[in-house]
């Protein structure tokens, strides 16, 4: 009889995660294990951490304490395991002299892409922007900013994908490209952490929920589609933020 | 996920040909330091005595001093561009190494000022008099030997001051004491060459550049991954 093949490692995996800022506790001791094609919605209110989880999700910012890992790596030590991660923040992270497409391309080569050119199009069409490709970042506006700002994160279509706030700035047309992007990357098994204030958009695609206070997981629970109740869930948090936790 | 992640020299050479494109769409660096060199040849050329010193005396010193200022002018932005709307962050999520970051910046700026050199060394020649003639491909080597230490040294501490709210001052505090070595053995080389003294007396300050340039180079190299660390 042979052995059965070991379990493969969780795309997530945090223990005891902190990261202080000076004598500020941004996050304080979270532990997080998310494996291959489930989804977290982050919730909580201004200041709660989600930010800092993320960006230490992404590696980069040195945990303070405790350890995270991607696939059984730390991403910040392997290059090469950063691959995997696709990150859209507040920020744009995009060069407003250089195009659109010139943007997203210095991704894809940046990635190792062997079309960078069609694979930078083919990003852009996702997010229904190919038709300002060639059109500088300066002169879009926010939401024309963010929807490439996606697209450059997605180029090399990542199996893990952290994203802060990624509905902010767009419009209806956006954001539905946006779900409808989100929804094509979960069918690829794809792992999502969305951070968002707004309770339906972040439990559309969720598996699973978080409600983040002071630093650490005030709620965790893995969404069950029978028994959830979004709109009960929506004002628990609200109550809970007004709280203060 | 993608297993072709480039290289080194790769990934040195993409960031780089991405710092180029942005300077040639704006332009606004290279014009404000071609300008900021051709001014201070330009005063220190009036405020130049020829009874004095001799020009073949003082234009070393001209244009190494100029040169240095113009640089630091130039270094400072090199960073700046990447924290407009923090794209460094898409750099440091990328399967890079962090090494090939700062070798791509280096890359860049290199050209950056070595385009700077190409303008105001002719114009040296002009205001000071200089007979280049032989000795331009000489010249042309040690300016390319004093470009890479100069932007060895202003990258790092460029990534080093940005984060800083007095970046401006930092910077030139910070580079110019590890210049000075540079700045130094560059001036020496190119006064013996435009007095077209033997090339025995030239090589040991070109040997100097180059020890200079090594160390530099690696050392910045190292150090540039914890300027990065939050």
């Amino acid at each position: 009889m042979t052995a059965p093949p070991p379990a493969p490692a969780p795309v997530v995996h945090a223990t005891l995660l902190a990261k202080r800022f000076g004598t500020r506790v941004a996050v304080a001791g979270v532990d997080l294990t998310l494996n291959a094609g489930e989804c977290l919605a982050l919730f909580g209110p201004n200041g709660a951490g989600k930010t800092t989880l993320l960006r230490l999700v992404a590696g980069l910012l040195r945990p303070s304490a405790g350890s995270v890992q991607v696939r059984g790596v730390d991403v910040r030590r392997d290059a090469h395991a950063r691959s995997s991660v696709g990150l859209i923040s507040h920020h744009s992270m995009l060069y407003a002299p250089l195009t659109a497409l010139e943007n997203v391309e210095f991704t894809a080569r940046l990635y190792g892409l062997a079309d960078p050119r069609g694979a930078a199009r083919r990003a852009l069409e996702s997010m229904r922007v190919v038709d300002r490709a060639a059109v500088p970042v300066r002169t879009l506006s926010r939401g024309l900013q963010q929807r490439v700002s996606i697209a450059r994160a997605i180029v090399h279509d990542p199996t893990l994908v952290l994203l802060d706030e990624p509905y902010s700035g767009l419009d209806e047309a956006g954001a539905a490209a946006l779900t409808s992007l989100l929804q094509a990357l979960r069918g690829r098994g794809a792992t999502l952490v969305v951070v968002t204030h707004n309770v339906s958009e972040g439990l559309a695609l969720a598996t699973h929920a978080a409600i983040m206070t002071g630093g650490r997981f005030a709620r965790f629970e893995q969404r069950d589609a029978r028994a959830f109740d979004a709109q009960r869930y929506a004002a628990e948090y609200r109550e809970l933020v007004r709280h203060g936790a | 996920m993608v297993p072709n992640a480039p290289g080194f020299l790769a990934a040195s050479w993409i960031v780089a040909r991405k710092d180029l494109a942005i300077e040639l769409r704006t332009r606004s660096a290279f014009l404000s330091v071609v300008m900021f060199a051709l001014l201070g040849l330009v005063i220190f050329f009036f405020a130049w005595d020829p009874t004095a010193v001799s020009s073949l005396d003082l234009a070393p010193g001209v244009l190494w001093v100029t040169f240095t200022f113009a640089g630091l002018l130039g270094l400072h932005r090199s960073f700046g561009i990447e924290l407009e709307d923090r794209a460094i962050d898409a750099l440091l999520v990328a399967p890079i190494e962090r090494e090939s970051i700062y070798a791509g910046k280096a890359i860049a700026n290199a050209i950056f000022v070595s385009a700077v050199l190409v303008i105001a060394v002719p114009a040296l020649a002009l205001f000071y008099n200089l007979p280049l003639g032989r000795a331009i491909v000489a010249l042309g080597v040690v300016a390319v030997l004093a470009a890479i230490g100069l932007v060895a040294i202003g990258t790092l501490f460029s990534a080093m001051a940005v984060n800083t709210r007095m970046a401006e001052l930092l910077l030139p505090m910070l580079s110019l004491p590890f210049f000075v070595p540079i700045v130094l053995s560059s001036a020496q080389a190119s006064t013996r060459l435009l007095a077209n003294r033997p090339f025995g007396e030239v090589l040991p300050w070109l040997k100097i550049l180059v020890g200079f340039d090594i160390v530099f180079a690696v050392a910045c190299t190292v150090a540039f991954p914890h300027t990065l660390e939050e």
